[in-house]
C-alpha cells in the first residue's frame, strides 16, 4: 500500500473516531438508568408530546417552505416573468436571516413596545408556538429548497412534458404527473437539508416557546441534577435525524428519473405571462421578500433607532464580534484541515475504508447540534478534563459539526484536478506528501477556500453548540443576542442581531457567486 | 481583500488570547443587573473577574457535575435553595467577614452569605385584573379563573426556591397539589422574571409571581408601563416569602483570598447601596440607607412567612416534582 494512502487513511480514521467516540459517553450516561426508568421515559406523556411537536414543526416548515419555493422556482425557470434574473438573486437573500433572528423580528412586531403598536398604534398578539416557529424557520430555510428546485427545472427534459401534452394531457395533469415527479429528487434533497436544520434548531423554537426535542434537551440538561433524561432525549433526537436521512436515501434509491439520452434538444420554452399574471407573479415575489427580508430589517432598524445611545454599544459589540471571530476562524481552518484527508481518500483512493470514513464525516452534520454538543460535554468532563470548557473544544466541535460543509467543495475540486499531473510529479522524483503539498493543494485551493468560507460564516452565527460548550466569559454575537431577547430586552438585542444579519449577508454573496459559476 | 483577510486573522488572534482573569465567577444573576458592580470591584481592587452567566439552577447543576475540577472560584446564586443544593462544595467563610450579616441571612456554618434581599410579589395588569380579584394567597392561583393568564418562569431560581420553601412549610403533598393546579391552569411558560413582566405588559398573561425589583426597570424606562405589583393580602402567606441572593467560595478554589475580597466588597456600604438604589433590592447589612423603593421592606417583613433559609436546600427534590407534574 502506498505510504500516502496509509497516512491519509490513518488521519481519516482519527477524524472518524473523533466524530463518533464522544457519542459513546452520551450512551454511557443514558445507560445509567435502569430499565423501568427507561420505559417510563419513553412512555411519559411529555416525551410523546415532544415527538408530536417535533414532527408537526418539521412537516409544517417543509410545507410552507415548499409553498414559497416552488412557485418562485417555477416563475424564474418556466415563465417570462420580467426581471427574473433579479428575482433569482432576491430569492436567496433570506439566507442572511438565521432562524433565531427571524424569530426575534417576528416577536418584535407584537407587544406594547413592539413595532406595530409604536408605528401603527395597534397591538397584534405575539406570534409563538407552532405557527410562530414554522414562520420563522420557513422564511429562513426556503432558499435551500428553491436552489434545488431551480436546478431541477433547468435539468428537466422539456420534451417529456411536450410528449404528455401531445398525448392529450391537460397542463394540470402534465404538472402533477410529469413535472412534479421529476422534481421529487431535488425536492427531497432540499427537504433533507431543511428537515435536519429544523430538527436541530434551538434558537427559533426557544424564542417561540415551542417545546420540541432540542428545546427540552436544553432545559433538562441545564436545570436537572439528573442528566439521564437529557441523554435519552438526545439519543431519541439522533434517532429521528438518522431515520430522516435513511428514508431520504431509500426513497431516492427506488426512483429513476435520469435521462437515458440527450433528449430532443428542444429550446427552453417559457410560459408567456399576460400583464395581470406578471403583476401577480411580482406581487408574490414582493410578499415573500417583504416577509423574509423587509420585516427583519424594518424591526431591527426600529429597535436600533430607539436605542438611546447607539455608539455606547459599540465596544461591547466589537468584543462580541471578535469573540465570534476568535472561534469561527480557527474552526474554518480546522474543518478544512480535516476535510482534506477525507476528500483525498474518497477521490484518489476509493475503497470500503474510504467510503466508511466519508460516511463518518457526515455524522456531525446529521446529528442535531444540541445532542452532538451534549456528547462532548459528557466526554470532556469524564474522559478529557483538560478540554473541558476550553476554546479548543468548541473549535473542535464546530470543525466536526461543519466538516461536511467543507468537504463538499474540496471534494468537487479534487475530482476536477487531474491525477496525471500528480503522477508526473511523482515520476519526477517527488515523494507523495511533497506532491500533495506542492501540486494537489495549489490546484484545489479555490475549493479549500470555499469550504473554509462556508464553515467560517456558519460558525459566526452558531447558537446551540456555543450554548453548551462556551468557555467561561465567552459571549459571542449569537449568545449575547439570544440572551437579551429571551430576557425580553429586544432593544438591547438589536445591534447584535443587525451584526449577525450583516455578516450572514456575506454568506449569501458567497452562495450567489458560486451559483453564477455553476450555471 | 488581502488587507481585510489579514486584519481578520490579527483580530482573531488578538481575541483568542485568554484574558488573564484572577477570579472565575459563576453568576446565576443576570448580566444587566450585576455587571456594573463587578466592574466597580475590578476598578477598585485591580482583580479581574471572568464571569459565566447562566441560570441559577443551571450553574448549581454544573458545579455538582464538575465537582473538584470546577474552574469556578465563586458562585453567585439568585436564591438560597441553589446555595443549599451545593453547600457541600463551599469553604466556610471567616466569621470576621460576615459578622455584620444577621444570622438569618447566612448559612449556619458560614458556607454562604446573602448579598441582597428581595420579596416575592404579585405583578399584574391593572387593566385586566381588578383589585378585588387579586388572590389573597398564593394557593388561590390554582383557581380556574386564572387559566391561561399566569406567566410562569418554571426554571427560574427564585421560583424554584419559592416552591422549595413551600414544601418545607406546607409539606410535599400540598405543594404537589398546588403545582398540579398551576399546571392545569396552562401557564404561559417564560424564561425568567423579566420575560414574565414583559408578557404581562404585552397582554400575553395577566399575572405572575416575581421578585420585587424587576418591575422598576420597566417603570424607569416608561412610567406608563401597564403593569403594577403588590403583596398577597394574607399575612404570613407563603406567597410573601422573603428571599436572598447569596454567594459562596468554592472549596476547590485556588484563589480564596481574592474570592473573599469580592464578598467583602459586596457587603460594603457602596455595594449594598448599589443593590438597593440601582437594582431596587433590599440591603443585607443593617443600617444601609434605602432609597427608591416602591415596596417598603418593613411591609414585606411584616407579612412575610417565617422560613429558615438554611432548610430550603432540596432543590433537586423540587425539580423532580416539577418534572413529574410536567412543568419542566
Amino acid at each position: 500500500m502506498p505510504r500516502a494512502r496509509v497516512i491519509f487513511s490513518a488521519l481519516g480514521l482519527l477524524i472518524g473516531g473523533l466524530m463518533v467516540l464522544p457519542l459513546i459517553w452520551l450512551v454511557m450516561r443514558a445507560a445509567q438508568a435502569d430499565l423501568a426508568t427507561v420505559i417510563d421515559m419513553f412512555t411519559r406523556p411529555r416525551t410523546l408530546e415532544l415527538l408530536r411537536n417535533t414532527f408537526a414543526l418539521v412537516v409544517c416548515t417543509l410545507a410552507l417552505a415548499t409553498l414559497i419555493a416552488l412557485p418562485l422556482a417555477w416563475l424564474v425557470s418556466r415563465t417570462n416573468l420580467k426581471y427574473r434574473r433579479f428575482v433569482n438573486i432576491l430569492a436567496i437573500i433570506p439566507l442572511a436571516t438565521p432562524g433565531y433572528v427571524m424569530a426575534y423580528a417576528l416577536i418584535g412586531l407584537s407587544g406594547n413596545f413592539g413595532f406595530m403598536n409604536q408605528i401603527f398604534g395597534f397591538t397584534i398578539p405575539r406570534l409563538q408556538g407552532l405557527w410562530g416557529a414554522t414562520l420563522a424557520l420557513a422564511l429562513y430555510t426556503f432558499p435551500y429548497i428553491y436552489l434545488n428546485l431551480r436546478a431541477a427545472f433547468a435539468g428537466l427534459d422539456q420534451s417529456l412534458e411536450e410528449a404528455a401534452r401531445a398525448l392529450g394531457a391537460t397542463p394540470r395533469e402534465v404538472f402533477f404527473k410529469v413535472t412534479l415527479p421529476h422534481l421529487m429528487p431535488a425536492l427531497m434533497a432540499g427537504w433533507l437539508v431543511v428537515g435536519l436544520y429544523v430538527i436541530g434548531d434551538f434558537g427559533a423554537v426557544a424564542l417561540m416557546r415551542y417545546e420540541v426535542f432540542s428545546y427540552a434537551i436544553y432545559i433538562q440538561y441545564s436545570v436537572m441534577f439528573d442528566r439521564v433524561y437529557a441523554a435519552w432525549l438526545a439519543l431519541m433526537l439522533i434517532a429521528i435525524a438518522l431515520s430522516v436521512v435513511w428514508w431520504e436515501s431509500r426513497l431516492r434509491e427506488g426512483a429513476h428519473y435520469s435521462r437515458t439520452g440527450s433528449g430532443a434538444g428542444t429550446a427552453r420554452r417559457r410560459l408567456n405571462l399576460p400583464p395581470v399574471a406578471q403583476a401577480l407573479g411580482w406581487g408574490f415575489v414582493a410578499l415573500v421578500l417583504l416577509a423574509s427580508v423587509g420585516l427583519p430589517i424594518a424591526v431591527l432598524t426600529f429597535w436600533m433607532v430607539r436605542l438611546d445611545d447607539l455608539p455606547a454599544v459599540f465596544p461591547a459589540l466589537l468584543r462580541a464580534f471578535s469573540q465570534s471571530l476568535s472561534v469561527a476562524v480557527p474552526s474554518a481552518l480546522m474543518a478544512a484541515a480535516m476535510a482534506l484527508p477525507v476528500a483525498v481518500l474518497a477521490v484518489r483512493y476509493p475503497s470500503r475504508l474510504s467510503t466508511l470514513i466519508n460516511r463518518l464525516a457526515f455524522v456531525g452534520y446529521a446529528v442535531p447540534a444540541l445532542a452532538f454538543a451534549l456528547a462532548f460535554v459528557f466526554f470532556s468532563l469524564n474522559a478529557a478534563r483538560f478540554l473541558y470548557q476550553t476554546q479548543l473544544l468548541l473549535v473542535m466541535v464546530y470543525a466536526l459539526s461543519f466538516l461536511a460543509l467543507a468537504l463538499g467543495p474540496i471534494r468537487s475540486a479534487l475530482y476536477q484536478a487531474r491525477p496525471s499531473v500528480e503522477e508526473s510529479a511523482r515520476a519526477l522524483g517527488h515523494g507523495p506528501l511533497s506532491v500533495f503539498a506542492r501540486v494537489t493543494l495549489p490546484t484545489i485551493r479555490p475549493g479549500v477556500v470555499a469550504g473554509m468560507v462556508l464553515v467560517f460564516v456558519i460558525a459566526m452565527k452558531e447558537l446551540p453548540i456555543a450554548f453548551l460548550l462556551a468557555p467561561t466569559g465567552f459571549r459571542p454575537l449569537s449568545i449575547t443576542m439570544f440572551s437579551r431577547t429571551s430576557e425580553g430586552m429586544l432593544m438591547e438585542a438589536a445591534p447584535y442581531a443587525a451584526a449577525i444579519m450583516a455578516f450572514s449577508a456575506l454568506f449569501v454573496g458567497f452562495v450567489l457567486r458560486h451559483d453564477k459559476k455553476a450555471g | 481583500m488581502t488587507i481585510l483577510r489579514n486584519s481578520v486573522f490579527v483580530l482573531a488572534a488578538f481575541a483568542a488570547t485568554p484574558t488573564l482573569a484572577d477570579l472565575t465567577l459563576y453568576s446565576g444573576r443576570g448580566e444587566t443587573l450585576v455587571a456594573p458592580i463587578i466592574e466597580a470591584f475590578t476598578a477598585q481592587t485591580g482583580i479581574n473577574v471572568n464571569v459565566r452567566y447562566a441560570g441559577t439552577a443551571e450553574l448549581a447543576v454544573l458545579l455538582q457535575e464538575e465537582g473538584d475540577a470546577s474552574p469556578a472560584d465563586l458562585y453567585w446564586a439568585q436564591d438560597a435553595a441553589a446555595l443549599g443544593a451545593v453547600v457541600d462544595l463551599f469553604a466556610a467563610l471567616p466569621e470576621s467577614l460576615v459578622a455584620d450579616v444577621p444570622a438569618t441571612y447566612r448559612d449556619s456554618e458560614n458556607r454562604w452569605v446573602a448579598t441582597s434581599g428581595r420579596g416575592r410579589v404579585i405583578a399584574y395588569s391593572p387593566e385586566r385584573v381588578s383589585e378585588e380579584d387579586l388572590p389573597a394567597s398564593m394557593f388561590d392561583l390554582t383557581d380556574e379563573k386564572w387559566k391561561g393568564r399566569i406567566a410562569l418562569p418554571a426554571t427560574n431560581g427564585s421560583f424554584l426556591a419559592h416552591v422549595t420553601a413551600m414544601r418545607v412549610v406546607h409539606g410535599d403533598d400540598e405543594t404537589r397539589a398546588w403545582l398540579e393546579g398551576i399546571a392545569a391552569n396552562e401557564p404561559v411558560a417564560v424564561r425568567n422574571n423579566t420575560a414574565g413582566i414583559q408578557a404581562i405588559g404585552d397582554g400575553e398573561a395577566d399575572i405572575a409571581i416575581t421578585n420585587n425589583y424587576y418591575l422598576n426597570r420597566f417603570l424607569n424606562r416608561d412610567a406608563d408601563f401597564p403593569v403594577t405589583q403588590t403583596l398577597f393580602s394574607n399575612e404570613g402567606d407563603i406567597g410573601n416569602l422573603l428571599l436572598v441572593a447569596g454567594m459562596g467560595v468554592l472549596e476547590s478554589s485556588d484563589h480564596k483570598d481574592d474570592a473573599q475580597a469580592f464578598i467583602e466588597f459586596l457587603l460594603s456600604p457602596a455595594a449594598q447601596q448599589y443593590f438597593t438604589g440601582e437594582v431596587s433590592e433590599f440591603p443585607i447589612i443593617p443600617g444601609t440607607i434605602v432609597t427608591r423603593q416602591d415596596i417598603n421592606i418593613d411591609d414585606v417583613t411584616r407579612v412575610a412567612p417565617e422560613v429558615d433559609l438554611n432548610t430550603i436546600g432540596d432543590l433537586e427534590g423540587t425539580l423532580e416534582m416539577l418534572r413529574e407534574v410536567g412543568l419542566i
